[in-house]
C-alpha cells in the first residue's frame, strides 16, 4: 500500500524464509566470514573468466537459498536480480541456468534493496508465492568494468573503496504466522540525486546525499522517528560517505544516534585489510544483510532494522565524458515480529 | 574535480563544502617521499644493470640503454604477472609509475586483464589501452623537440 509520497507499507508482512550468501577469498579473511554460507578460496571459482566466476557466485547463492528453504526452483515464481557488469549478464545468465521467470534490475549497488522492495511488493499483493531476489558483484570483474586492470600499479586515494566479491540472495514468501522469520514491513524508493561530484574514487561522498534523502523521505512518509529502528544501516557509503550522510541527516532535524547508524561497507572487512575507505559493490549490502544482519536479528540483537542500499549510477563512459555522478538509495525495513 | 565545474547550483556547492570536510585528502608529502625513494631505487637498479652490460657484454654508454630498458621492462612484467607490481604501486605511487617499469606494468596488466577475450580482440586489442596514450604523446613530444632542435641548429643557435 502506498504511504506518503514514495513509500510502500507491506501490511501482509512478507517473510524472508531463507537466504544464500557466497563470497570470495578476500571476504573469507574479513570480519563477517562466519556469516557466509559458502566461501571460495580462489577468485576464479574454477571458471576460465572472472565474469563466469561472477555468475557462479550468484547461482550458488540461489541454490543455497532454495536448499535451506527446502523448495524446488520450479516453485519460485520470479527472480529479481542485478549486478554491475555490462547488461547485467551474470544475473541474466544465472536466470538462464535456473529457468525462473526473471526481472533484471540495474540500480548499481542499490540493486539489493530495489529487488527486495519489488519482491516484497509482489508477494504482499498476492502476485507470487515465492520470489527470489538478490545482487552480486565480483571484485576483478567489476574493477575491469569500471576502473583500471587489476594488476595495474596505480595508487588508489584514501577515498577509494574495495568492491566485494560476493552474492546475497533472499527467498521472500507469503507470511506464515506459524513460522518466525524476519518480515519486510515497508520500503521507500529513492530519487536520483546528483550533488555535482565527479570523482569516481570518491563514491561515498557522491552517494551520501541520496542516502540522506531516502532516509528523510522514509520517516516523513511513514510518520516515524529514527528511534523506531534499532539499526539504520547504509549499503556501501564507506567512511567518508557515512560520516557525511550522518551530518546531513542530523542537520535535517532527524534525531539519529551514532550507535544506531552503521554501514555495511564498514562492517564486512577487518581494519587491517587494505580497502581504503571501506567496501562497495552490489554484493556488499546483499551479503551483509542476508548473512550477518539477518543472523543477528534471529539471535535477537536487533528487532527492527532499516537497510538503505546506495548506488552510484555512473558508467565508465559518462565519467570519461566529465559527467557528474547521479546516485540513488532505496530503503527497506525488516522486523522480527512476535 | 568538483571545484572546476561550471553550473554548480548553490545547493550543490553547499553540499560539496560539507563533503570536503569529511573527505580524506591524499597524503601528498608522504606520497612524494615514497615516490622519491622507490623511484630512485628503481633507477639505481637500472644503473646497476647498465654497468653489468657495459662490463660483461661490451656495450658502450651510448647503446647500453636498449638492453637495460628491455631488462627493466621484462622484470616489471614478471612482477606484474606475479601480482606484486600493483601492491608496489599502491605504496610508491608515481615512484613505480614514472620509470619505464611503470610502462611495462601498464602494458602487461591490460594484456592479462583481457586474456579471457582471446588473443586478437582481447590481448591484441587492449594491451595498449593504457600505454597507448603514452606512446602517442611520447612520440609526438619527441617529434616536437626534435623539430625545435633541428630549426635551432639550422639557424645557428645550437
Amino acid at each position: 500500500m502506498l504511504k506518503g509520497h514514495q513509500s510502500w507499507v507491506f501490511e501482509n508482512h512478507p517473510m524472508i524464509t531463507a537466504t544464500g550468501v557466497t563470497g570470495g577469498p578476500f571476504e573469507a579473511n574479513g570480519n563477517l566470514a562466519k556469516d557466509f554460507d559458502l566461501l571460495f578460496e580462489d577468485l576464479w571459482i574454477g571458471q576460465d573468466s572472472y565474469e563466469k566466476a561472477h555468475r557462479v557466485l550468484f547461482e550458488e547463492a540461489i541454490k543455497i537459498a532454495l536448499k535451506k528453504a527446502n523448495i524446488q526452483k520450479e516453485q519460485v515464481q520470479f527472480l529479481f536480480a542485478g549486478d554491475l557488469i555490462n547488461q547485467i549478464t551474470p544475473s541474466s545468465f544465472s536466470a538462464r541456468t535456473m529457468k525462473i521467470p526473471y526481472f533484471g534490475l540495474f540500480g548499481a549497488c542499490s540493486t539489493s534493496m530495489e529487488g527486495l522492495a519489488l519482491a516484497s511488493f509482489v508477494v504482499n499483493h498476492q502476485g507470487a508465492n515465492f520470489v527470489l531476489t538478490g545482487a552480486s558483484s565480483h571484485n576483478a570483474a567489476v574493477e575491469k568494468q569500471f576502473r583500471y586492470p587489476t594488476e595495474y600499479g596505480s595508487q588508489k586515494p584514501p577515498t577509494a573503496q574495495w568492491t566485494v566479491t560476493g552474492a546475497g540472495v533472499a527467498l521472500v514468501q507469503k507470511n506464515n504466522p506459524s513460522q518466525k522469520h524476519p518480515v519486510i514491513t515497508s520500503a521507500t524508493i529513492g530519487r536520483v540525486i546528483d550533488m555535482g561530484l565527479s570523482d569516481p574514487f570518491n563514491m561515498g561522498g557522491a552517494m551520501a546525499p541520496a542516502a540522506a534523502d531516502t532516509i528523510q523521505a522514509h520517516f516523513r512518509d511513514l510518520g516515524l522517528e529514527p528511534s523506531y529502528y534499532d539499526l539504520i544501516i547504509t549499503g556501501d557509503l564507506g567512511r567518508i560517505g557515512h560520516d557525511t550522510a550522518f551530518e546531513l541527516i542530523n542537520k535535517s532535524g532527524l534525531q539519529l544516534e551514532r550507535r544506531q547508524f552503521q554501514d555495511c561497507g564498514l562492517l564486512i572487512y577487518k581494519e587491517d585489510q587494505p580497502v581504503q575507505s571501506g567496501a562497495s559493490g552490489a554484493g556488499c549490502s546483499a551479503t551483509v544483510l542476508y548473512g550477518h544482519l539477518l543472523n543477528e536479528m534471529k539471535k535477537g540483537k536487533y528487532q527492527r532494522i532499516l537497510v538503505v542500499a546506495t548506488g552510484a549510477l555512473l558508467s565508465p563512459l559518462t565519467f570519461q565524458q566529465n559527467e557528474t555522478i547521479p546516485c540513488i538509495a532505496h530503503a527497506v525495513a525488516i522486523e522480527m515480529i512476535d | 574535480m568538483a571545484s572546476k565545474q561550471k553550473n554548480v547550483t548553490p545547493e550543490q556547492q553547499k553540499y560539496q563544502q560539507l563533503q570536503q570536510k569529511h573527505e580524506k585528502q591524499r597524503p601528498v608529502l608522504k606520497n612524494c617521499i615514497r615516490a622519491f625513494f622507490v623511484g630512485g631505487l628503481i633507477c639505481v637498479i637500472g644503473q646497476a644493470i647498465s654497468y653489468f652490460y657495459i662490463y660483461f657484454f661490451n656495450f658502450t654508454e651510448q647503446n647500453v640503454g636498449n638492453p637495460t630498458v628491455a631488462t627493466m621492462v621484462f622484470l616489471s612484467m614478471i612482477l606484474t604477472g606475479f601480482g606484486v607490481y600493483d601492491r608496489l604501486g599502491q605504496f610508491a605511487g608515481a615512484g613505480s609509475a614514472v620509470p619505464v617499469t611503470g610502462f611495462g606494468n601498464a602494458v602487461i596488466s591490460a594484456a592479462i586483464e583481457h586474456r579471457t577475450e582471446g588473443f586478437v580482440l582481447g590481448v591484441g586489442g587492449n594491451m595498449f589501452k593504457l600505454a597507448g596514450s603514452v606512446l602517442l604523446f611520447g612520440v609526438f613530444a619527441a617529434f616536437v623537440v626534435a623539430l625545435i632542435r633541428t630549426l635551432l641548429s639550422m639557424w645557428g643557435v645550437l
